[in-house]
């Protein structure tokens, strides 16, 4: 029982040490890896969705194409860069903490919270485009070959009027349209289903992430962290890097297909 | 040690039967919020013990109902509506709230530590909280079912779960996400526990067994749970938004339902019976006083069971439309999962072989598990062979075939191990006669209600119907009949391990004789902090010579 004693007072003058732990170095792996671990079930959690995609692709290749010729390239690309740079912000945070910066890295993480909200700010605003000229699935989608004329109208008139029956843009069920056109549609309504889910899914993980980074950020200012313990500042390094892996995967399958064709 | 006595003296001078014993785990703090707020593996498992105990007992009620309207051909003592529900409530708790927490989160969180030297799980607390998803998932699961319950059949496949299913599917899938999570978490903390927390000398090799399919088992979940997770979240996206993924008149591929279901409902299989696995070779191995035969293979085709887990889905869907090359690939590599099963049956024999065996119940129910796996397996390759999955699916052959490996495999397995650690978990013992007793009817009753079902099923019986042709009748009766004999068997061990709880007799350290570091190095029950001096490990986990002969030295 002694040994139990003090192995706790040894502990004792590390408050950053778990009690179940020997050493900071045992607890800095084992946390690692369980961040790593952790991603590996967020590339199966987001691998559904990829295989989904990848299937139906595959399957309504012609239609994917000029499905995603809807969506905004330029927006697309603006995040693209604003998410690699919160990546860039977030390494400087980490090796700040390694380094004993503590403002630094808590800087280095509000900044980095800043481009996220930042990224997500862009992202409301291509959403609700989306949703105006009716690419969300649901009761609110229309055929799919009148969202580029839905489109024009709305941003001509530079109001917030929906385009609607009164000119000339048909619910995809429509009777006048044809077979083809409407099973096209269908597989329109894929791709834009499977944006929504595969870009919501992914801001979700920044919201959390904002959350977490937040917290760190409080304890780095409060000088928590020190080069034998930064530990949260690189494993929250890890989830955000991976956020921002899976947009560049995210980005060019949903905004580039068939952007070589010259559409 | 007597600074500590002296210690316990002072603080519970009123309770004198206590100055004289350390506190364990079990007696160190008494009130509710110690239980419910414990960062302890072993408390944790406790609760997991609890709360899948109560899912089990409520699974089997469901069972009673199916087989009880089964006894007679008509469809007379419930509508077909009722049974629906009543087979989809019997296959969604016991496989989603008792099987998948059963071996791996009680016996995983209450030995893993113990057997590699570790004073708790890498992340406790991220463990008290995969233990709360799981209840809050189990809760919403019973909301689903108290507002009316499930009418899909355990596997939600769709048009049944989204275009023609009125009952509560989505609120049931939030449920199974939970769950889901819940599984994940525990099998992350597992995998980096191995990894980082083993005790000095503690190489992979030295490693008990039971801790390599923990160890597998862990990583089936990690990669396969949150593939069902998308999925569920999927079905749950197209019943809300009423878009068709899954729905061919909307675009959507059934097919890819079934896939995506299956790319982690197989593994999960592995999930079930992979820790029973490792834990019948630490019981074998005990009970029979002797090394392991072909330690590192066994270690190892556990390992490749995991691995072939992931490979062999498809062999659930031959009759749903995949093309017929996938399919024979996919029948070719079910085949190979023989092989690493094969393995084990072997090498437990080879173990045995020479040993010197007693009969204790854990044993009992090791060996009934050799025998029921076995047939649980052969079984298996009836349904991967193309040709005969035609006549065989969806009958009750397939029924019959994963209850040997469910009930008779998982089950028995984890009966043995629950049977084996009691005097570890409690510090008591149970009566030997009672436990085999015991043990001895549930094989009975377990071979009574499912061997017959092989026939029926061959006779062609499909499964989940409420009807069947009276020429079947005394087939079916036997098996309701054997479940009855089999409900009584569940209900003993209920009886005894809780007498045994208040009553039994103290256990002392190792009543076994067992060789692992959970029996030689903690007292039972052990002490919060499990071990009083980290142990040093400087050899393999199974020399029973070796050690037996040191007793006899001394």
């Amino acid at each position: 029982m002694s040994a139990i004693e003090e192995t706790e007072h040894g502990h004792g003058h590390n408050k950053n040490l778990a009690h179940h732990f020997d050493t900071l170095e045992q607890q800095h792996e084992a946390n690692t890896l369980g961040m790593w671990a952790f991603l590996l079930t967020e590339v199966l959690f987001f691998g559904g969705l990829f295989a989904a995609y990848t299937v139906y692709r595959y399957k309504y290749s012609a239609v994917f194409e000029e499905a995603s010729n809807l969506l905004d390239i330029t927006l697309g690309a603006v995040n693209t860069a604003i998410l690699i740079g919160s990546s860039l912000t977030m390494a400087l945070a980490v090796r700040n903490s390694q380094l004993g910066n503590s403002t630094k890295t808590g800087h280095w993480l509000v900044l980095t919270i800043i481009f996220g909200m930042g990224f997500l700010g862009v992202k409301y605003f291509e959403w609700k485009h989306d949703y105006d000229i009716h690419l969300m699935p649901g009761k609110n989608f229309f055929h799919w070959q009148f969202a580029k004329k839905a489109k024009e109208i709305h941003t001509k008139e530079h109001s917030h009027r929906l385009p609607g029956p009164q000119d000339g843009v048909l619910k995809d069920d429509d009777p006048s349209l044809g077979v083809k056109a409407r099973l096209e549609s269908e597989q329109a309504r894929l791709f834009y289903l499977l944006y929504f889910c595969m870009t919501s899914l992914h801001a979700l993980h920044m919201v959390v992430g904002f959350g977490i980074i937040g917290v760190i950020a409080w304890k780095a200012y409060s000088g928590v962290f020190s080069p034998d313990y930064y530990t949260p500042v690189e494993i929250i390094g890890l989830y955000w890097h991976f956020v921002d892996i899976v947009w560049i995967f995210l980005f060019p399958l949903l905004y580039l297909l068939g952007a070589h064709l010259g559409h | 040690m007597s600074q500590l006595e002296l210690k316990s003296g002072v603080t519970h001078a009123e309770q004198a039967h206590e100055v004289h014993e350390k506190p364990n785990y079990l007696n160190h703090d008494h009130s509710v919020m110690s239980w419910l707020y414990t960062l302890d593996h072993k408390r944790i498992g406790i609760l997991y013990l609890v709360s899948i105990t109560a899912m089990f007992i409520l699974g089997g009620i469901m069972a009673a109902l199916v087989r009880v309207e089964l006894s007679t051909p008509k469809g007379d003592f419930l509508t077909a509506d009722t049974y629906n529900k009543s087979f989809t409530a019997h296959g969604v708790i016991m496989l989603f709230f008792f099987l998948i927490p059963s071996i791996p989160a009680v016996m995983g969180n209450f030995a893993l530590p113990l057997m590699i030297g570790a004073r708790d799980v890498a992340f406790p607390r991220l463990n008290l909280l995969s233990y709360y998803l799981y209840a809050l998932g189990a809760g919403i699961g019973m909301v689903a079912l108290l507002y009316g319950g499930v009418d899909t059949g355990w596997t939600f496949y769709t048009p049944y779960s989204s275009t023609y299913s009125n009952s509560y599917v989505t609120v049931m899938a939030v449920g199974l996400f939970c769950i889901g999570f819940s599984s994940i978490l525990t099998g992350l903390n597992f995998v980096v526990t191995v990894h980082r927390m083993r005790c000095p000398g503690l190489t992979w090799f030295r490693l008990p067994l039971f801790i390599w399919a923990i160890y597998a088992t862990s990583v089936v979940q990690l990669l396969g749970t949150p593939v069902i997770a998308i999925t569920l979240a999927l079905l749950g996206v197209e019943r809300t938004l009423g878009v068709g993924i899954f729905d061919p008149r909307l675009g959507g591929d059934p097919v890819l339902f079934q896939h995506m279901f299956w790319f982690y409902s197989h593994p999960a299989v592995y999930i079930m019976i992979l820790p029973s696995l490792g834990l019948i070779s630490e019981v074998i191995a005990t009970f029979s006083r002797k090394n392991v035969f072909g330690y590192k293979i066994i270690a190892l085709s556990s390992v490749t069971i995991a691995v072939f887990g992931f490979i062999v889905w498809a062999h659930h869907m031959f009759t749903t439309g995949i093309s017929p090359y996938a399919a024979m690939v996919f029948s070719f590599l079910t085949f190979s999962v023989a092989i690493p099963s094969g393995i084990k049956v072997f090498t437990w024999l080879a173990t045995m072989y020479k040993g010197a065996i007693s009969f204790e119940t854990p044993m009992i129910y090791g060996i009934a598990f050799i025998g029921l796996f076995t047939i649980g397996g052969v079984t298996g390759l009836y349904l991967s062979t193309l040709g005969m999955d035609i006549h065989l699916h969806d009958t009750y052959f397939v029924v019959a075939h994963f209850h040997y490996i469910m009930v008779g495999g998982a089950i028995l397995g984890f009966m043995a191990g629950l049977h084996f650690w009691w005097p570890k978990i409690t510090g008591r013992m149970y009566s030997d006669f009672w436990g085999k007793l015991g043990a001895g009817i549930i094989f009975i009753g377990f071979n009574f209600t499912f061997f017959p079902q092989f026939i029926l099923g061959y006779l062609g019986m499909p499964r989940r119907y409420h009807e069947y042709p009276e020429e079947l009748q005394l087939l079916n009766v036997m098996s309701s009949a054997g479940a009855t004999i089999l409900a009584i068997g569940y209900t003993l061990p209920l009886i005894y391990l809780t007498h045994s709880f208040f009553w039994g007799e103290k256990a002392g350290k190792n009543p076994w004789g067992a060789t692992t570091l959970d029996w030689t190095a903690t007292d039972s029950p052990p002490s919060p902090h499990n071990f009083d001096q980290i142990p040093v490990v400087t050899e393999e986990p199974y020399h029973f010579e070796r050690k037996e002969a040191g007793v006899v030295s001394h």
